[in-house]
C-alpha cells in the first residue's frame, strides 16, 4: 500500500493544563510525513479560514482530531471547524464529494478509565457509542471511519513513563496510518487502536 | 423716530415674522400664511407701517426665491432630472398652454376678442414658486409624485417666461410696438447662443472651478467666508443669467443641479438655507403688505369672482392633465391645489404687458390684486386638501400611501469626522452595505476620500443646520469620530438636544474624555487606542510563549475589567471631577487604574478546562 498522507487536527483550548496532550503532540509532530496543525493556536479568535482549511483537507489522506473528550465531544473550536469546514456541496449534499474515500478518526485523552464507559459504569456507554456523531459524520462525508485512538484516565498519569507510553503509542499509530498498515481491513474491529499494538503489527 | 430708516423697517419686518409666524404655526396654518397675515398687518391698509417701499422690499426679496431653487437644484442630481424630462415638457407645456386656452376661451365667449384674453391667460397660468415649493416643502410633500410634477410643471413655467416675453407684444391691441427692446440690438440667434454659452459655463465651472475653489476657502477655516463665497456663487450666476435674458432662478437651479454631486453640498446647503428663509419669509410679507385692499373695497364683487374664477380653471385644468398623467388621484389633487394660484411672474408680465400695451390699466391694475389674492389663497388651499380632501382618499384607499421618491440619500447612520478613527468606521460599514452620510472639516482629506469613491462632505458637523442637511432627523446612529475632543463633546450635547432619537456612539480620546461622555449619558464611547493596545499586548504575550488563544481570552478579559472600571471611576469622577484640574484628573485616573489592575485576578473563567481532580472521574 502506497503512503498515506496523515493530518492530526490538534485542539486544545488551555494545552498549558494538560501536559497528556502537549506531550501527544509534540510525538504528533515527531513523525516524519505527519502533518500537524494547532487549532487554537492558528485561529486564538476563532476565525476559521474555511477555504485553506479545505485545501489543507484535499492535500491528505487520512484525518486525525485530536483533543480532550469535553462533555463527550470536542472542544468548542473543533466543533467550529466541521459546522464551517464541512460545508454543503464540498464534504456532503450535492457535488459534495470531495472527501470522499479519506479515513477520520479521533485521538481522544480522557479522564475516566476505560471500564467508565461501559454499562457499568458511570458514562454508561461505551466510547464507539459516544463518538456516532463523528461516525456519521465521516459516513456522510464518504470517508471512512476509523476506531479512535483513546487515552483513558489522562489526569490519573502521574508517573512520566505512563505518558511517555502513550506518545510512543501514538507515534506509532501515526506512522502506522502514513505506511498505510493501519486500515479498516487491519483495524476495523478494534475498539481502540491502541488496544493492541502488536496485533496491528506496529 | 425717523419712520423711515433702514433699522426701523428691518426692526417692523423681523418682529412681524417673529410674532406670527409661531401664531400661524401653532394654529397649524403654515408658515407662508403666517408671513403673509403679517404683512397685511404692517401694511397700508391695517397698521400702514410700511407704505411705499414694500415694492422695493418684495424685488428684493424675491432674491428668496433665486435661493429656493439653487437648494432645490441641489438636491436633485442631475439623473433625477432627467427623469422628470416628461413631466417637465410635457405636462408643464400643456399646463401652459391648457389654462392659456381656457382662458383664452372664456374670453371669447363673453365677447372680449381673442388676443386680450390670450395674452392674459398666459400671464395667469404662471404658478408661484415661492409659495407652492415653500408648502410642499414644509409638508415634506416634495417628494411625492403629486410634489414633484408640481416641481417640474413650475420649472417649464420658469423656462416659458422668456417666449411669452417675446410673444406678448405680437398680441397688442395696436400692433405698433416692436418685439422687446432689450434685445432688440441682438438677433435671435446671437441670443441663443448667449443663453446656451452661459449655462455651459455655469456647468462648466460647476464641474471644474467650484470644488478647488471652495477647497481653498474651506482651509482658511474662516466660517464667514464659506458662506460669503456661497452667496457670492448664488448671486453670480443669477447676474449672468439676467445678463443673457434668462430668469435668474433657473440660473441659480441649473448652479444648484450641477453642484448636486459636490462634497461641499451639505455645507452650501447650510450657509445658504438661512438666507432663502429669511428672504422668502421677507417676499411673502411683502405680498401680504402690496395687497390692494383699496380695490378690493371698491369692486369687492369683481375682484373675489375673479380670485374664484382662477383657481377654479386653473385647477380644473390641472387636475384634468394630473389624471391624464396617470397620477395617482390624491396627487393629482395635491398637484391641482398647489399650482392653482397666480404667480410672481404674473406681476412682472403684466407691467410688461402694459407698457407694449397689450392690456389697458384698467383691466391689468385688478389682475395683479387677483393675482395677490390667489397667492395668499394658497396656504388656505393647502388646508383645505389636507383637512378635508386627503382624509377621504386616506378613508377609500386604506391608508396606503405612494412610495417617496427620496433625492438624498437617506442612510442609517452619520459619521462625524473621517480621519484615521472613522474611516475605519465608514469603510466596515460600507462593506456591510450599510450606507453612511460622512462629514469631515478636513477638505484634503474629504477630497481624497470621494476620489476613492466615498460618500463624504465638508463641514462643520457642530452646526445645527449641517445636520439637518446631513439628514440627521432621518438617521437612526450618530457616529462620532472627530478629533478636536471639546468639540466631539458639544457635539454630542447638539444631537442629544436636537435629534434624542439618535443614538450615539462616540469616539474618546482617553479615560477623562470617556468620562465627559457618560456624565453627558452617552454610554456607547469607544477610547480610540484601546483597542489595538490590547491586540498588541496580546501578540506579545503569544511571542513569549502563551498559548495564542490564552493571549487573546486574556486581552478579552482585561478589557471587559477595565471597562467597568471605567464606569465605576467615571461615576465618582462625576461627583467631584468638577474641582479637579485636567492634569491631576489624569494623574488620580492613572494611579486609580493600576491599583485596580493589582487587585484583578484573572483566569477564573475556564476552569472548565481544568483536569478534574484525580480519583473523581464524573465527566468524560
Amino acid at each position: 500500500m502506497q503512503s498515506q498522507r496523515v493530518l492530526v487536527l490538534f485542539a486544545h483550548p488551555a494545552v498549558q493544563k494538560s501536559r497528556v496532550n502537549r506531550r501527544l503532540f509534540a510525538a504528533a509532530q515527531s513523525v516524519p510525513g505527519v502533518t500537524t496543525l494547532d487549532l487554537y493556536q492558528e485561529y486564538p479568535d476563532f476565525q476559521i479560514d474555511v477555504r485553506s482549511e479545505q485545501a489543507r483537507l484535499l492535500e491528505h489522506d487520512v484525518i486525525v482530531f485530536q483533543h480532550p473528550f469535553y462533555w463527550y465531544s470536542s472542544p468548542a473550536l473543533l466543533k467550529e471547524w466541521q459546522d464551517l469546514v464541512l460545508e454543503y456541496g464540498f464534504a456532503y449534499g450535492r457535488n459534495g464529494t470531495r472527501l470522499r474515500g479519506k479515513a477520520l478518526l479521533n485521538a481522544i485523552t480522557t479522564g475516566g478509565s476505560e471500564e467508565a464507559y461501559a454499562r457499568t459504569g458511570h458514562n454508561y456507554f461505551t466510547m464507539r457509542e459516544l463518538l456516532t456523531p463523528f461516525e456519521q459524520t465521516a459516513r456522510l462525508c464518504g470517508m471512512v471511519y476509523l476506531p479512535p485512538f483513546v487515552v483513558h484516565g489522562a489526569i490519573r498519569m502521574t508517573h512520566t513513563a505512563e505518558v511517555e507510553r502513550a506518545a510512543d503509542d501514538y507515534a506509532r499509530v501515526l506512522a502506522g496510518l502514513r505506511d498505510g498498515r493501519v486500515t479498516t481491513e487491519t483495524a476495523g474491529s478494534f475498539d481502540r487502536l491502541n488496544a493492541d499494538l502488536t496485533a496491528l503489527g506496529l | 423716530m425717523h419712520t423711515d430708516s433702514m433699522l426701523f423697517h428691518a426692526f417692523v419686518y423681523l418682529a412681524a415674522a417673529v410674532v406670527s409666524v409661531p401664531i400661524a404655526k401653532r394654529l397649524g396654518m403654515g408658515s407662508v400664511l403666517g408671513y403673509l397675515l403679517a404683512g397685511v398687518v404692517i401694511g397700508p391698509h391695517v397698521l400702514g407701517l410700511v407704505g411705499q417701499r414694500s415694492g422695493d422690499v418684495m424685488h428684493f426679496a424675491e432674491f428668496g426665491v433665486v435661493m429656493m431653487l439653487f437648494l432645490v437644484g441641489l438636491e436633485l442630481q442631475p439623473s433625477v432630472l432627467w427623469r422628470m424630462r416628461g413631466h417637465l415638457f410635457g405636462l408643464g407645456g400643456l399646463q401652459v398652454a391648457g389654462t392659456a386656452l381656457a382662458v383664452m376661451a372664456i374670453g371669447l365667449i363673453a365677447g372680449l376678442g381673442s388676443r386680450m384674453p390670450l395674452a392674459i391667460g398666459l400671464i395667469l397660468a404662471m404658478s408661484s414658486t415661492a409659495f407652492a415649493l415653500q408648502s410642499l416643502q414644509e409638508r415634506g410633500k416634495l417628494a411625492t409624485p403629486g410634489g414633484s410634477a408640481s416641481f417640474a410643471v413650475l420649472l417649464f413655467q420658469d423656462l416659458s417666461v422668456i417666449p411669452v416675453l417675446a410673444l406678448l407684444p405680437f398680441l397688442a391691441q395696436t400692433a405698433v410696438a416692436a418685439p422687446s427692446e432689450t434685445q432688440a440690438a441682438q438677433p435671435g440667434w446671437l441670443h441663443a447662443l448667449l443663453v446656451i454659452g452661459a449655462v455651459c459655463a455655469v456647468v462648466a465651472a460647476g464641474r471644474y472651478l467650484l470644488n478647488p475653489v471652495f477647497r481653498l476657502i474651506a482651509k482658511t477655516e474662516l466660517r464667514e467666508l464659506f458662506t460669503a463665497a456661497a452667496l457670492l456663487l448664488v448671486v453670480g450666476v443669477s447676474l449672468l443669467m439676467q445678463l443673457v435674458g434668462l430668469s435668474a432662478a433657473l440660473g441659480a437651479f441649473v448652479a444648484g443641479v450641477v453642484l448636486a454631486n459636490s462634497e461641499y453640498r451639505h455645507e452650501l446647503e447650510a450657509d445658504i438655507e438661512p438666507f432663502k428663509g429669511l428672504l422668502l419669509g421677507l417676499f411673502f410679507i411683502s405680498v401680504g403688505a402690496a395687497i390692494d385692499f383699496g380695490l378690493f373695497r371698491s369692486q369687492p364683487g369683481l375682484i373675489a369672482g375673479l380670485v374664484v374664477a382662477l383657481v377654479v380653471v386653473k385647477f380644473a385644468v390641472l387636475l384634468l392633465l394630473g389624471r391624464l398623467f396617470r397620477l395617482p388621484a390624491p396627487d393629482a389633487v395635491l398637484f391641482s391645489f398647489s399650482l392653482a394660484q397666480g404667480g410672481e411672474f404674473a406681476f412682472v408680465l403684466l407691467s410688461f404687458a402694459v407698457n407694449h400695451q397689450v392690456l389697458p390699466t384698467s383691466v391689468a391694475d385688478p389682475l395683479v390684486a387677483v393675482v395677490a389674492l390667489s397667492m395668499a389663497l394658497t396656504p388656505l388651499l393647502f388646508l383645505v386638501n389636507e383637512r378635508w380632501v386627503q382624509p377621504r382618499f386616506a378613508r377609500v384607499r386604506g391608508e396606503q400611501r405612494p412610495q417617496d421618491e427620496v433625492h438624498s440619500e437617506d442612510n442609517p447612520v452619520i459619521i462625524a469626522g473621517f480621519g484615521r478613527f472613522g474611516h475605519v468606521v465608514g469603510r466596515l460599514l460600507r462593506a456591510n452595505h450599510v450606507g453612511s452620510t460622512v462629514l469631515d472639516l478636513d477638505a484634503q482629506h474629504v477630497d481624497v476620500m470621494r476620489r476613492l469613491g466615498m460618500k463624504v462632505f465638508y463641514g462643520d458637523a457642530t452646526r445645527l443646520e449641517l445636520l439637518h442637511a446631513a439628514g440627521a432627523a432621518k438617521a437612526k446612529i450618530f457616529v462620532i469620530a472627530i478629533d478636536n475632543e471639546e468639540k466631539a463633546v458639544e457635539l454630542a450635547e447638539l444631537v442629544q438636544k436636537h435629534f434624542p432619537h439618535l443614538k450615539i456612539y462616540a469616539r474618546a480620546a482617553g479615560r477623562v474624555h470617556a468620562y465627559e461622555f457618560q456624565s453627558r449619558g452617552v454610554m456607547s464611547f469607544y477610547r480610540e487606542t484601546l483597542g489595538s493596545s490590547l491586540d498588541l499586548g496580546a501578540d506579545v504575550l503569544t511571542a513569549l510563549g502563551m498559548p495564542a488563544h490564552q493571549s487573546h481570552r486574556a486581552a478579552l478579559a482585561f478589557k471587559r475589567h477595565d471597562e467597568a472600571s471605567l464606569r465605576e471611576l467615571a461615576k465618582l469622577w462625576e461627583d467631584d471631577g468638577a474641582y479637579f484640574t485636567k492634569l491631576r484628573q489624569d494623574i488620580e485616573a492613572f494611579e486609580s487604574m493600576l491599583e485596580t489592575d493589582a487587585a484583578r485576578t484573572y483566569g477564573d473563567s475556564d476552569r472548565g478546562w481544568d483536569p478534574i481532580p484525580a480519583g473523581d472521574e464524573s465527566r468524560g
